[in-house]
């Protein structure tokens, strides 16, 4: 059987709950320790990728270079990933992460606007990348137009194409339909991104390899925007358990989590209050899930509730990226409530 | 009163709005609409009386040299870059709708000069760069710029294949125009589409980080230039005024919507009607420059 590949992407989901403020030594003991596990692929980064670094996303520590210069440095076998969302980050930035050890990209679009990936799948495989197509909010499109899109990636140069619960809004039997019409109809591997926010990560990601998907996304502590992102540890736990073939260490992926990711977590002083019924809004309202953070500031600074700006984010159908429309909608909600 | 004659290249979607824009204008007049083969923007022309070829650019230089002044490229980097020198030899003044940028940027509300006016060939940035310039160069006026970031929103449906197959082209064009046309020492441009039923209006996020934080005299002086952009874009107008991020720094951030004027697209293409709007105004000021009419009296 084929074995599964797993990204971990702590280093850069998990950038979302520390704002992109990872340290150089964290990333290097991360990643270090992720690769001693066996984890196929180690992501890195600035939440938003490469040249995310910006006002409407929270300015980073360090920049892109230093992050997969850092972690490049770290690893063994691993490969470091980057993320470049196309309309944010530029071929340039691309070369710039090459050559500073990168040698998977993930190229991520909404799930229905593929065709902006094409130059930026094109030069990555001219530079010798290996590259994933990364369909975001994939829970906004139907199977027969994910297929479809997907079919766009792979015809550009894409070595894997993903479909991206980044609202952490599917449920598994549509999972399970998405990830089979991809199968069916897509040369190219598939892998599956979650997010934990209705408490389902784990189950979807095993419905997703129970369709096919090959390539698995986990974080440790399911460290990521919103509720964070399927476990890694307790991801390679059920594999175990379903006997799927892989290359993880189950001891050592736990260890690397309890024994350097928190020490790290616990000295950025994350406030946990009321992260669970947050999260799960996002899913409940389909919202991309590095919105909570950005909202819940702007519910403190307008005085709203945050759950407002959720539902209205879901109804304006926000995509990945517009991080601006939150501030003008708390500001909106506080007027009428002011008013 | 004589109109001053204009051409144009490539009417696509772009070209076609232009089409009917230049149609009603009262200083301009669309002579001929040539482009690299038979189309349905071709044959809009011929409906509307107006010659064609489609042999492109070669039929106006060889038919309307002397007689077209002013001639508007819709088409691609790459085919202005090869036929901007040939309009100029015949004298004809190029606005530039791509994305080649062979003459200085211009954005009607901060730079529309008389020096301008004097180039043989002038570059509309993008749609972004004109919704987004003039705020960044008002308030680098009072608070002084160090830091300017946009973020476009479009909507999936007014995204054509050019602009999508050229995101990078399009945000490097944006940030190089936020630096020279609107003053920041540094800049970022992002763009998102967005595929949201029923389509959204063009939105701009415009992000300045600022030396002098006052943001009384940065929410008047943009005041001032929003109504500005409104004399030749009457849809564009603040969803949100001037506010600061969070009151403890020095981030100022207001949103330009625009609501395009329907022409050729529906409203929501906002970002073709900005830049085509602004590729007008520059049009009408050269042809009242040429036709000798001083503003205010015909």
């Amino acid at each position: 059987m084929e074995k599964i590949k797993i990204t971990d992407t702590t280093l850069r989901d998990g950038s979302h709950t520390v704002r992109h403020q990872f340290k150089i030594e964290e990333i290097e003991k991360i990643a270090g320790g992720l690769d001693a596990a066996g984890i196929d692929i180690i992501e890195v980064g600035h939440g938003d990728g490469l040249a995310g670094s910006t006002c409407n996303y929270g300015f980073a520590k360090h920049t892109d270079i230093e992050m997969i210069q850092a972690a490049a440095g770290a690893v063994k076998n691993a490969m470091i990933a980057c993320l470049l969302l196309p309309g944010i980050g530029t071929v340039s930035d691309l070369k710039q992460a090459k050559k500073s050890g990168a040698k998977v990209v993930r190229v991520a679009t909404h799930v229905t606007e593929a065709d902006i990936s094409s130059e930026h799948i094109r030069e990555a495989k001219d530079m010798g990348f290996f590259v994933v197509g990364f369909l975001m909010m994939a829970h906004r499109a139907d199977a027969n137009r994910i297929v479809e899109e997907a079919q766009k990636m792979a015809s550009y140069g894409a070595d894997v194409v993903y479909a991206t619960d980044s609202s952490g809004a599917m449920l598994p039997n549509e999972v399970t339909e998405k990830i089979t019409a991809l199968k069916n109809n897509i040369s190219i591997p598939v892998g599956f991104h979650s997010h934990n926010n209705l408490g389902l990560s784990i189950g979807n990601s095993l419905a997703a390899m129970e369709a096919g998907a090959t390539y698995i996304d986990g974080s440790l502590g399911g460290l990521g925007a919103g509720a964070g992102n399927t476990v890694t540890e307790m991801l390679v736990a059920v594999m175990n358990r379903m006997k799927y073939a892989h290359n993880a260490d189950l001891f050592k992926t736990m260890d690397i989590s309890t024994k350097i990711l928190e020490p790290i977590i616990k000295s950025h002083m994350i406030i946990g209050e009321d992260t669970l019924q947050d999260s799960m809004m996002l899913g409940y309202a389909d919202v991309y899930s590095s919105f909570m953070l950005h909202a819940k500031r702007a519910a403190k600074r307008f005085n709203v509730d945050y759950r407002e700006i959720i539902l209205e984010l879901g109804k304006k159908q926000a995509v990945g990226g517009q991080e601006d429309w939150i501030i003008e909608i708390a500001q909106k909600i506080s007027e009428v409530k002011n008013s | 009163m004589n109109k001053v004659k204009c051409g144009l290249i490539g009417p696509g979607n772009i070209g076609q709005d232009l089409m009917i824009k230049i149609s009603r204008n009262e200083y301009i007049e669309l002579a001929c609409v040539v482009n690299i083969k038979e189309s349905e923007g071709l044959q809009r022309a011929r409906d509307m009386g107006i010659d064609t070829s489609s042999e492109g650019v070669q039929y106006i230089l060889d038919n309307y040299k002397g007689v077209i002044d002013i001639v508007f490229d819709a088409t691609s980097a790459r085919a202005h870059t090869l036929c901007a020198p040939n309009l100029k030899k015949a004298g004809m003044f190029a606005l530039d709708l791509t994305p080649a940028a062979v003459g200085p940027y211009c954005v009607p509300s901060v730079n529309l000069s008389e020096t301008m006016l004097s180039q043989d060939n002038v570059n509309l940035v993008t749609c972004a760069g004109q919704a987004t310039t003039p705020i960044v160069s008002a308030i680098n006026e009072v608070a002084d710029v160090y830091y300017a970031e946009t973020v476009s929103s479009l909507s999936s449906e007014s995204a054509g294949p050019g602009t999508r197959a050229n995101i990078d082209e399009f945000t490097e064009t944006t940030r190089s125009a936020l630096i020279n046309v609107g003053g920041a020492d540094n800049a970022r441009a992002i763009i998102i589409l967005n595929p949201a039923e029923p389509p959204i209006l063009m939105s701009n996020t415009i992000y300045t980080r600022v030396r002098k934080v006052n943001i009384e005299k940065i929410a008047v002086i943009c005041e001032k230039k929003i109504k500005e952009m409104q004399v030749y874009v009457p849809g564009c107008r603040f969803r949100m005024k001037p506010t600061l991020t969070d009151p403890n720094n020095d981030i100022v951030m207001c949103v330009v919507e625009v609501e395009g004027a329907g022409d050729y697209l529906p409203v929501y293409s906002g970002n073709l009607d900005i830049i085509n709007a602004a590729a007008i105004r520059i049009a009408e000021m050269k042809a009242k420059k040429i036709l000798g009419v001083i503003d205010g009296k015909n």
